[in-house]
């Protein structure tokens, strides 16, 4: 199929300086619009001419939107917040290095700049058939092209596939899970808060999207409640170039320690499915035993339970395996245990 | 608008993926309508039932108060039937209008029990129950004239009683058949996409343009059912038809009604001699 490059089509450009008429725009038009906010995802879509919206709302001029809020509870993050700020941000760094982590790790440094904390947690996925424009099932056609015999699958789901095989590429998304965030999202019913992890849904529930805005809903900040402030962290992200790409999968940890014991864990991965995954039973294995290379094997043998490769990613299996474990072990400890 | 949605393959063909979701409410809307004019018909136009010829006091009296209608074996198949029908009608549709849930797994295990049930009817009825009684003879067309003659207010003859089936239900029957085979055939090759564990997955047994049209075959049939649904349970809850209801429930009909709108020559009860009593043929 020919792609036309760079050449955006016609849209109506809205530029609201506030949350309530972006969200009035939003709803006005619900039917046709596209909500931009570093434009890093959007404008791919826009340029290859794949997506060709009538209105785009920018939100990059809702200050309100913007911007790292230590409240009586934690922190509240703007949805527009670049990862660049997070990254860097004294707080995030010093209680919830997970997050920090995270965002340092999204792209490339000029992406960082760009990039939103919103974006990257509502960013599509990037199965090169969907992003080609092919009618998949993603797209509202009736085929996976990359659950094929022959389709190229590298990057693809092990678990949880249903009819699509596309994964969630959000760096930033397990390190919210694991710190047990809250996203917080207007629409017009008003405002609601749910939890990282129900933020994000896999094809079985709706093979068009990754998460739950609806038209006319609008995420507007992320909860980080102090629960987990100055915890132990662990993430890693594994990907094939390292100065710059998605993630193949990565891994996110927050644990409580008394002495060698794990009192408390919170274990998610993304990059195995469509959503990132909250490990409840690793989690559970692993609560109140001692921390050890067993204690983290047993929790990477469990995390991969079920899981189903296709053609060409058999190797997210050991690797997700693994990075359960480190996520537990931690690669020091790993390492001098080893020796 | 239209009833079809396209997509352009990666060949560069054109090719339709599935019919127009907007359908949905297009057959929901002309089931309802059908019910509430059907209703208002029935209440403030529809003249007496008339039949011609009589039943003998001799022939009645030698029948058993309960007529046999429906063997077991029919009815589990039938609320078996029905059961798989709702389930794949929810779980086809109501992610379509917006209520989102895991539907797949369920929608295929709906399918194969339907498959299962159809099959084992096609049999049942082809070499255990009285096949043609379903399908419209020349008495049913022959009455058809008669009664259309007289719903325009035409004199002419009376229509016979029917036999074990009334011409509207063996027609709705056909219509039934069409569809059911429709969904179940392309069903089964639908079952080529999805993991199901029990078909081997390949998504390359058919063109493009064969899996597209499968689908909107699929989904045409679907949506047919959803209004033959709604008239189906229409039918099946007026006052009129509760009798037939009560047979499909516990098996049997009670002899007035069976002499009421059923003839005796067309449906052949065995009497309730000192043999029989207390019984009747059922199919």
């Amino acid at each position: 199929m020919a792609v036309i490059r760079d050449v955006m089509p016609a849209f109506q450009l809205l530029q609201p300086t506030t949350v309530a008429d972006a969200q009035s725009l939003l709803q006005q038009h619900a039917d046709d619009v596209w909500v931009l906010a570093g434009g890093l995802d959007s404008f791919d879509w826009l340029k290859d001419r794949i997506r060709k919206p009538g209105t785009v709302v920018d939100l990059s001029g809702v200050d309100e939107l913007k911007g790292i809020r230590e409240t009586s509870d934690g922190l509240e993050i703007g949805a527009m917040t670049t990862l660049t700020e997070i990254a860097q941000h004294p707080v995030v760094k010093q209680k919830y290095g997970v997050l920090s982590q995270a965002a340092e790790l999204v792209a490339s440094p000029q992406i960082r700049n760009q990039g939103t904390i919103g974006g990257n947690l509502s960013q599509d996925t990037r199965c090169w058939y969907y992003r080609a424009g092919w009618p998949c099932y993603r797209a509202g056609g009736n085929i996976c092209y990359a659950d094929t015999p022959v389709g190229r699958n590298r990057e693809h789901a092990i678990l949880h596939a249903e009819r699509c095989v596309a994964v969630n590429v959000s760096d930033t998304a397990p390190a919210l899970i694991a710190l047990d965030a809250k996203f917080v999202i207007r629409s017009t019913n008003g405002e609601r808060v749910v939890d990282a992890e129900d933020y994000f849904i896999g094809p079985d529930i709706d093979i068009t999207r990754l998460h739950i805005l609806q038209p006319g809903d609008l995420l507007t900040a992320i909860r980080v409640p102090s629960t987990w402030a100055g915890a132990e962290f662990y993430f890693e992200k594994v990907r094939d170039r390292n100065v710059w790409d998605f993630p193949l999968m990565n891994v996110a940890s927050a644990l409580k320690l008394s002495g060698n014991n794990i009192q408390q864990i919170r274990i998610a991965v993304n990059g195995a499915a469509a959503r990132p995954l909250r490990l409840r039973a690793s989690e559970d294995v692993a609560r109140g035993k001692e921390r050890t290379v067993s204690t983290g094997e047993t929790a990477g043998n469990l995390a991969v339970q079920g899981a189903v490769p296709l053609q060409f990613n058999a190797y997210k299996v050991p690797l997700m395996r693994n990075l359960v474990k480190r996520s537990i072990t931690g690669v020091q400890q790993e390492a001098t245990w080893a020796s | 608008m239209g009833f079809l949605e396209w997509a352009t393959s990666p060949w560069g063909e054109r090719v339709p993926i599935h019919i127009a979701w907007f359908l949905i409410w297009v057959s929901l809307i002309a089931g309802l309508l059908f019910l509430v004019v059907h209703a208002i018909y029935v209440r403030f136009f529809a003249g007496e039932k008339q039949f011609a010829g009589a039943i003998s006091p001799e022939l009645a009296a030698r029948l058993p108060e309960k007529i046999a209608r429906h063997s077991l074996a029919a009815r589990f198949f039938h609320w078996i039937m029905a059961a798989a029908m709702f389930t794949l009608l929810f779980t086809a549709f109501l992610p379509k209008v917006g209520v989102q849930f895991n539907w797949v797994t369920y929608h295929w295990i709906a399918g194969i029990v339907l498959t299962a049930s159809i099959l084992f009817h096609i049999v049942h009825a082809s070499f255990y129950l009285d096949f043609w009684s379903i399908w419209p003879d020349k008495t049913d067309l022959q009455d058809s004239v008669k009664r259309m003659k007289r719903f325009f207010g035409r004199s002419g003859e009376l229509p016979r009683r029917a036999g074990k089936y009334p011409l509207d239900n063996k027609l709705y029957h056909g219509v039934i058949v069409l569809c059911g085979l429709a969904v179940m055939i392309t069903g089964i090759f639908m079952m080529f996409r999805v993991r199901t564990g029990i078909l081997p997955r390949n998504p390359y047994l058919f063109g493009d343009m064969t899996w597209g049209l499968m689908y909107v075959l699929h989904g045409l049939a679907g949506v047919g059912l959803i209004g033959l649904v709604i008239v189906h349970v229409y039918f099946a809850i007026r006052p009129e038809k509760l009798p037939i209801t009560y047979s499909m429930i516990f098996g049997t009909m009670k002899r007035d009604f069976y002499l009421e709108e059923h003839d005796p020559e067309r449906w052949v009860v065995a009497s309730s001699g000192p043999e029989n009593r207390g019984s009747a043929n059922a199919d």
